[in-house]
């Protein structure tokens, strides 16, 4: 094909794509929400489930199985990826020497950087459990607090070596907590069986609305969730790190 | 067309212009930076369309989180590449 067919295919193409694309933009809803889910749970969500964030009360207590099943795609992925680098392990104990690979000459230590990631680590840690402890009252819970939560790791290697990640996340207690998160949620649903006959049903005292003790299991299971979020992001982290900064044992396949 | 729509119209289309910058930045790791304010940009459009749950997800996840794993698979990459090309030339 020459460069002047190939150019009006992709011009016909283009233009059909770019028409399509202004004709969905156009109908995109602007502002007003037009299904009747979200009116009909904004009217009850405060009053049945006490929680001033519905859409914590969505994603914890009305569909709060679908967040079980991401969990577990978030559990799977990454022990999926831990199994894969899993001779990462033993090597990551020996940080030590990381630092001292042959061809990652040790950088000298940037104060400016250090002293940013000395402000920003506490910051960033309390707004993750901030996040974290609010969901129920105002946007957030446990996956941004998760999130949120295991970049203050991530800051902490940025401003120095791999010898700190490793002592600030250390691996098992990472894996741990990642183990620990899905099982209290599982916990959490198990409880709600035994007690109301439901999974996942309440069983934690209401309290009241906008107070961040309030919307019972909503809050346990966004703590569940940021433990589990926040350790599996540090895993993923650390395997990466470790896996970069390693030398290939004769690389390639 | 009230102030408030014309902001969303703008980030909109700002989302365009710096999902145009991803594609059309042809070296990987500056792609990835681009592909962060690409993900800036997108937190700023969830944020307007009524979802700041999803843009604080957003910004930790699109903008650090995602682009640091392409930086850091990008230098196995290179690492490879260079023992690869080292040894070429030794033999």
């Amino acid at each position: 094909m020459r460069a002047r067919t190939r150019l009006l295919v992709f011009g016909a193409g283009a233009s059909v794509l770019t028409l399509a694309l202004l004709a969905a933009a156009a109908r995109l809803p602007r502002g007003g929400y037009p299904g009747p889910y979200g009116t009909a749970l904004n009217r009850v969500a405060v009053e049945e489930r006490h929680a001033t964030d519905v859409v914590a009360a969505v994603t914890y207590d009305y569909r709060g199985f679908a967040t079980l099943g991401e969990e577990t795609i978030l559990f799977a992925s990454v022990a999926g990826a831990a199994l894969l680098l899993r001779r990462t392990r033993s090597q990551w104990q020996g940080a030590h020497d990381l630092d001292s690979m042959p061809d990652r000459a040790a950088s000298a230590p940037n104060e400016a950087l250090r002293l940013a990631a000395v402000a920003l680590v506490p910051v960033t840690i309390t707004f993750g459990l901030y996040l974290t402890a609010h969901g129920q009252v105002s946007p957030g819970g446990g996956f941004q607090g998760g999130v949120i939560l295991a970049s203050a790791p991530l800051l902490v290697y940025v401003a120095t070596r791999a010898r700190d990640l490793a002592r600030m996340a250390p691996w098992s207690a990472a894996e741990l907590g990642e183990s620990a998160g899905l099982v209290s949620y599982l916990g959490v649903g198990v409880a709600g069986l035994a007690a109301t006959g439901s999974y996942l049903a309440n069983v934690l005292p209401l309290g009241s609305p906008g107070d961040v003790l309030s919307a019972g299991t909503i809050l346990a299971l966004s703590g569940a969730v940021a433990l589990a979020v926040g350790s599996g992001l540090v895993l993923m982290l650390v395997a990466f790190v470790e896996e970069t900064i390693r030398p290939d044992d004769g690389g390639g396949r | 067309m009230t102030a408030d729509a014309l902001l969303r119209d703008g980030v909109l289309l700002l989302a365009a212009v710096t999902g145009a910058g991803v594609v059309l930045t042809r070296d990987p790791v500056r792609q990835s930076v681009v592909l962060s304010l690409h993900g800036l940009v997108l937190a700023v459009v969830f944020f307007l369309y009524a979802a700041p749950d999803v843009a604080l997800s957003q910004i930790v996840v699109g903008a650090i989180v995602l682009p640091l794993m392409f930086l850091l698979a990008l230098a196995k990459v290179r690492r490879r590449q260079a023992l690869r090309d080292a040894e070429r030339s030794r033999s």
